[in-house]
C-alpha cells in the first residue's frame, strides 16, 4: 500500500542546489513569530496547530509563499476557526492599517 | 508508561497514509531500521493539531536506519545513516530483515 | 483585450468586444500578510490577548538570539569534561548551570567523533534550536535543503565546502518530533592553550547545524 506524499513532506525528494544567500529578518516576520510565541503561551495556539494549517495550504500555496507568509496565513487561520478574532473585525482592521500606511507615504 | 521496544530492538515503520498532520516522515514508512535511544514520553502531535491538548503521552524512540537501505540509488559509504525521531504507535517489531 | 474583427452583416457599427477586466485584487503596494501581520498584532493588543509590551518584549527576546550562546556551550564542553557530560545528557540543564537560557524546547547535544559527522535537518518543516543559535538562516528552511539533506547528506556537504571521509559515517538527523538538536563538533587540532573567547570564536553557526566544521585556529 502505498499514498500521497503531501506538500510539506519533502525529505528524499530531488532538488537543485542549495542557495546561502541570507535574508535579515523583516520586522514583520519577527512580529509573526512573536505572536504565534505568545498565542502560544496564552493556550491559543500550539505549533503543532500551525503546522497543521500550514500543511493544509496545500501545494502550490506552499511553495508560493515565504516561510513567514505561511506563519502568517496559518495563525491567522487558527485564530479565526477560535474565534479569537472575526474575519469581519481582521477585514476591517487590514483596510484601517493599508488606509494608514497609504497616508504615511503622501509626501 | 509501557515503552514497547528496547534501545538495539529491529523495529518498523508502519506502511500507512493517512491525510491530516503526521510527524512521521514519507520516506521512511514502511522502512525498518533499529532503535538508537528512547527519547522521553511526548503528546501526540497528530491530536494536538486537530485542538485535542489532553491527549496522553506517547513513548517517543530515535530509531537509526541505514541510508542503504532507504535510498536504492545512495551515494556514499555503507555505514552511513540517518536517525528519526518517531512516536511509538507508528513503530511495530521489524521481522528478521530489512524491507 | 482584442477588439473583435467579425463582420455584423450590414449593422455597419465598429465597436470593441473587449470586457472590462475587473481584476480579482486590487495593486496594493504592500504586502498582504505584512498588512495582515499588523492587523493580527493590533487586534490581539486592542481585545487584551497581548500587550504592547509583551510584543515588543518577544519580539526583542527574537533578536537578542543568536549563535553566540550555542558557541559558549561548546567551548565549555571543549575545555571542561564535567560540562561536556551534562550538556550530553541535558543542553537546557547545562545551559542554566552557566546562567544561559536555552528556552522550554528540549534542545540535545549530538556529538561528532572521528567516526561519526553528524548533520541536522527538519524536512518537515525548519525545527531549529532557536533559543541558543537565533533564528534559522533561509537555506535551512529551504526546500532544497529538507529534501536533499536526509538522501544526499554528503553532496549538501561538499556544497558547504565540507568533505567527510568515507570512513567517517554520515549521520543526519531529521528532528521530526519535540527535540532540537545542536551538533557538539571535535576542538579543532592546534587549539590546545587558546582562552575561552579565542574557542567561542572559532564555534560558528553553521559547525552546529553540521554543514561545517569549527573555524581552524590562525597558526
Amino acid at each position: 500500500m502505498s499514498g500521497p506524499r503531501r506538500v510539506h513532506d519533502m525529505g528524499g525528494l530531488a532538488a537543485g542546489p542549495v542557495d546561502r544567500q541570507e535574508h535579515a529578518h523583516e520586522p514583520w516576520e519577527k512580529r509573526v513569530d512573536a505572536i504565534r510565541m505568545l498565542c502560544g503561551k496564552r493556550n491559543l495556539l500550539r505549533t503543532d496547530e500551525m503546522r497543521r494549517n500550514i500543511e493544509d495550504l496545500g501545494p502550490g500555496v506552499y511553495d508560493a509563499l515565504s516561510y513567514y507568509e505561511r506563519w502568517c496565513a496559518s495563525i491567522t487561520n487558527v485564530l479565526l476557526q477560535k474565534n479569537v478574532i472575526t474575519v469581519d473585525e481582521l477585514g476591517r482592521k487590514m483596510a484601517e492599517v493599508e488606509r494608514r500606511w497609504t497616508e504615511a507615504r503622501k509626501p | 508508561m509501557k515503552i514497547r521496544f528496547a534501545v538495539g530492538e529491529a523495529v518498523r515503520v508502519r506502511r500507512a497514509f493517512p491525510p491530516g498532520h503526521v510527524r512521521t516522515p514519507y520516506f521512511i514508512r514502511g522502512r525498518s531500521g533499529v532503535v538508537d535511544e528512547i527519547a522521553g514520553a511526548y503528546h501526540n502531535p497528530e491530536e494536538l493539531a486537530y485542538g485535542r491538548y489532553d491527549c496522553p503521552a506517547l513513548p517517543l524512540y530515535r530509531v537509526r536506519f541505514s541510508q542503504a537501505d532507504l535510498w536504492p540509488d545512495y551515494d556514499g559509504p555503507v555505514g552511513d545513516t540517518a536517525i528519526v525521531d518517531i512516536y511509538e504507535h507508528w513503530l511495530e517489531p521489524a521481522e528478521g530483515g530489512q524491507q | 483585450m482584442t477588439a473583435d474583427t467579425h463582420s455584423h452583416d450590414g449593422h455597419g457599427h465598429d465597436h470593441d468586444h473587449a470586457r472590462t477586466f475587473q481584476p480579482d485584487v486590487e495593486e496594493s503596494p504592500f504586502g498582504q500578510y505584512q498588512v495582515m501581520a499588523q492587523a493580527l498584532g493590533e487586534l490581539l493588543i486592542e481585545k487584551g490577548v497581548i500587550t504592547a509590551d509583551e510584543l515588543r518584549a518577544q519580539i526583542e527576546w527574537l533578536d537578542s538570539r543568536s549563535p553566540a550562546d550555542g558557541a559558549v556551550l561548546i567551548a565549555r564542553a571543549w575545555t571542561d569534561p564535567d560540562f561536556k557530560k551534562l550538556l550530553l545528557e541535558d543542553v537546557n540543564a547545562a545551559a542554566e548551570s552557566i546562567g544561559l537560557s536555552a528556552g522550554d524546547i528540549p534542545i540535545r547535544a549530538i556529538e561528532n567523533t572521528p567516526s561519526v559527522h553528524n548533520v541536522i535537518v527538519c524536512t518537515l518543516c525548519s525545527c531549529y534550536p532557536r533559543a541558543l543559535l537565533g533564528l534559522p538562516p533561509d537555506w535551512y528552511k529551504s526546500r532544497e535543503y529538507r529534501s536533499r539533506t536526509v538522501r544526499e547528506p554528503r553532496a549538501i556537504l561538499a556544497e558547504f565546502g565540507t568533505v567527510v571521509p568515507a570512513g567517517i559515517e554520515v549521520r543526519v538527523h531529521d528532528s521530526t518530533a519535540d527535540l532540537r538538536y545542536l551538533v557538539l563538533p571535535m576542538r579543532p587540532a592546534g587549539s590546545e592553550g587558546m582562552d575561552t573567547a579565542a574557542l567561542e570564536a572559532l564555534v560558528t553557526r553553521d559547525c552546529m547545524i553540521g554543514v561545517s566544521l569549527p573555524r581552524a585556529p590562525r597558526s
